[in-house]
């Protein structure tokens, strides 16, 4: 089923917002068909009637108050920032 | 005194409750044992002066009868822990300056019961890896060599730099993290204990992210009785994580009672693997013996989907890994590279494109391939299923069962290199540790022997959810059978 090919890698690293050098995309492919062939073996358990795992352990998510209980923190918000201008994150101009 | 950097925390906590010994000296002597190993690559970042800090306070608190089981113990802590103004970037260059504005509730529990912080450790790029090469501040060595070699072998990983401080009495125990093996495997490698506790026992708030529905933070120390002592103090539900559990933590330490009379044991066949090393089967085997000679009942189970478990990891954590790795964008925090007259795209494939290692863009793209639309059902939901299929088999064994015995990995610590070049053999690494990661179940990892060339092996205890006491006991009997008193030569001070 998979065969991911030159083409597919420079979408897959555009989906994933990495820039991959064009001479590294054949590599890649040949890397990712090697792990994705190797997980395709599970294509021989039938699951048929089972529920995909949706809680790892048998715990319910907690119910809690709809109520602020943190905030106003801007400045620790801001604080890691590599650019930050008047209390907001700052980045290269975008233009469509 | 004797070197104070070899006491356990066990004895250290009664020495210092009998005012033998202070935290401060007792401090002084790791910071100077820290420097000792730098040759180790354990630690990437040294916090001496508030070591030093934290160890006062503790000798005021113990003074004040105020003690508690890790009151006044040095400790090093994974670089994944966020430490409030204290380098935490998961030994990733996106990280890049990355001093949170808040504490992780592991480590504030840590510090709430009075340990003390020598620093931050390394580790395998956001816990990828299981030999820690994948770090962006370089390997971390083994410090144990084979027998009559000078060669240096890989500590495992992710947690290398949290196993190689522990056993290079750089530190009395550390905080690690497990998503797939990343305790356990390290452990074995490096003779050290190591011990994942159920998911959810242990907040994962403040942790950097993996696979959230894998990663679970615990301990690795010198011996059960340390791993028992520190598990409980980093425990404990937290309302900052939804997935933690709201349930009392028991008193760990009191489960090491010694007694296994009549307890099952569970010896799972698939574990058997074709080409596994002589070695591992005869100390599996030994191990099945001492079970035996304590007076537990030793049965053989089936855990049919266990060849599944490795395939299935490599769809699930990848992509929980490429949805939880989508934050790092140079925008809020990290390394940002805006090449010339670039837009905001192009700032975020650059900053990603220097800011991650080869293992992680691996894993981000498996991810963001197995979540694409046309993919979703075939990869991710196919997994999901065969998941709980892995979850199901150790629900009927613990019907069994009280505990499962199985060997920790398949081979001993190996050599740099050795299998950086190939993915797959990496992961082979975990293939019995990953299943009870996928089931989210507790297990250990205990020192039990030493292969042909003198380097460590170990032995996992897998347990029920929520009987992290059963697993304590079971290798706390495994521990003194084996009588594992090897220590390796201090050839790095």
């Amino acid at each position: 089923m998979s065969n991911i090919d030159k083409a597919t890698v420079a979408k897959i690293a555009r989906l994933a917002r990495i820039k991959i050098e064009d001479e590294k995309l054949e590599p890649l492919a040949g890397e990712l068909n090697n792990i994705l062939g190797w997980v395709e073996q599970l294509g021989e358990v039938n699951t048929d009637d089972i529920q995909p795992m949706s809680s790892v352990v048998d715990a319910k998510l907690r119910w809690r108050q709809d109520e602020v209980n943190d905030g106003d923190k801007a400045d620790s918000v801001l604080k890691n920032a590599p650019d930050a201008e008047y209390g907001f994150f700052a980045v290269p101009k975008v233009i469509e | 005194m004797s070197d104070l950097t070899k006491l356990k925390i066990a004895e250290a906590r009664d020495l210092l409750a009998k005012g033998d010994l202070s935290s401060r000296e007792l401090t002084e002597a790791h910071i100077a044992a820290v420097d000792a190993a730098d040759s180790l690559n354990a630690y990437i970042e040294k916090t001496p002066e508030i070591a030093l800090e934290q160890a006062d306070a503790a000798d005021a608190k113990i003074k004040a009868g105020d003690a508690k089981g890790m009151t006044g113990i040095p400790v090093g802590i994974k670089d994944l822990f966020a430490t409030k103004g204290v380098h935490t970037q998961a030994c990733s260059r996106i990280l890049d300056g990355f001093k949170p504005e808040y504490e992780s509730t592991v480590t504030q529990k840590l510090w709430d019961d009075g340990a003390v912080m020598l620093g931050k450790l390394n580790m395998d790029e956001f816990a990828m890896g299981s030999s820690n090469e994948t770090s962006f501040y370089g390997p971390v060595k083994n410090p144990w060599r084979a027998e009559g070699s000078n060669s240096d072998f890989v500590p495992g990983g992710s947690s290398g730099g949290s196993v190689a401080s522990v056993a290079g009495y750089a530190a009395m125990g550390a905080t690690a993290s497990d998503t797939g093996g990343s305790i356990r495997q390290p452990a074995a490698f490096t003779g050290t204990f190591g011990i994942k506790p159920t998911y959810g026992r242990c907040s994962r708030y403040g942790m950097v992210a993996f696979a959230s529905s894998l990663d679970q933070a615990g301990t690795i120390t010198r011996d059960v009785r340390d791993g028992a002592i520190m598990l409980e103090s980093i425990s404990g539900f937290d309302p900052k994580d939804s997935t933690s559990v709201d349930i009392p933590v028991p008193n760990f330490e009191a489960a090491l009672t010694g007694d296994i009379r009549g307890m099952k044991i569970g010896i799972p066949q698939e574990y058997h693997l074709a080409g596994m090393p002589g070695e591992i089967e005869a100390l599996w085997h030994k191990g099945i013996e001492w079970m035996k000679a304590a007076g537990a009942e030793v049965v053989d189970i089936n855990l049919p989907h266990t060849k599944y478990a490795l395939p299935t990891y490599y769809i699930v954590a990848p992509a929980e890994a490429s949805s939880n790795l989508a934050r790092y964008d140079g925008v809020r925090y990290g390394h940002r590279n805006v090449p010339d007259n670039g837009g905001l795209v192009d700032m975020y494939e650059a900053t990603r494109a220097d800011g991650f290692g080869d293992e992680v863009k691996r894993r981000i793209m498996i991810g963001t391939y197995v979540l694409s639309a046309g993919y979703y059902d075939a990869y991710y939901l196919k997994a999901q299923k065969v998941r709980q299929l892995i979850s199901d088999d150790f629900k009927r064994a613990f019907e069994k069962v009280d505990a499962i015995l199985t060997p920790t990995a398949p081979s001993a610590a190996f050599a740099f290199g050795e299998k950086s070049d190939d993915p797959l053999a990496m992961y082979l690494n975990d293939v019995f540790t990953v299943p009870a990661s996928l089931a989210g179940l507790p297990g250990s990892s205990v020192p039990a022997g030493l292969d042909a060339n003198g380097l460590p092996l170990g032995l996992q205890v897998l347990g029920k959810a929520w009987d992290e006491e059963t697993v304590l006991k079971v290798s706390g009997v495994i521990e003194q059978a084996a009588a594992f008193t090897s220590q390796p030569e201090l050839w790095w001070r």
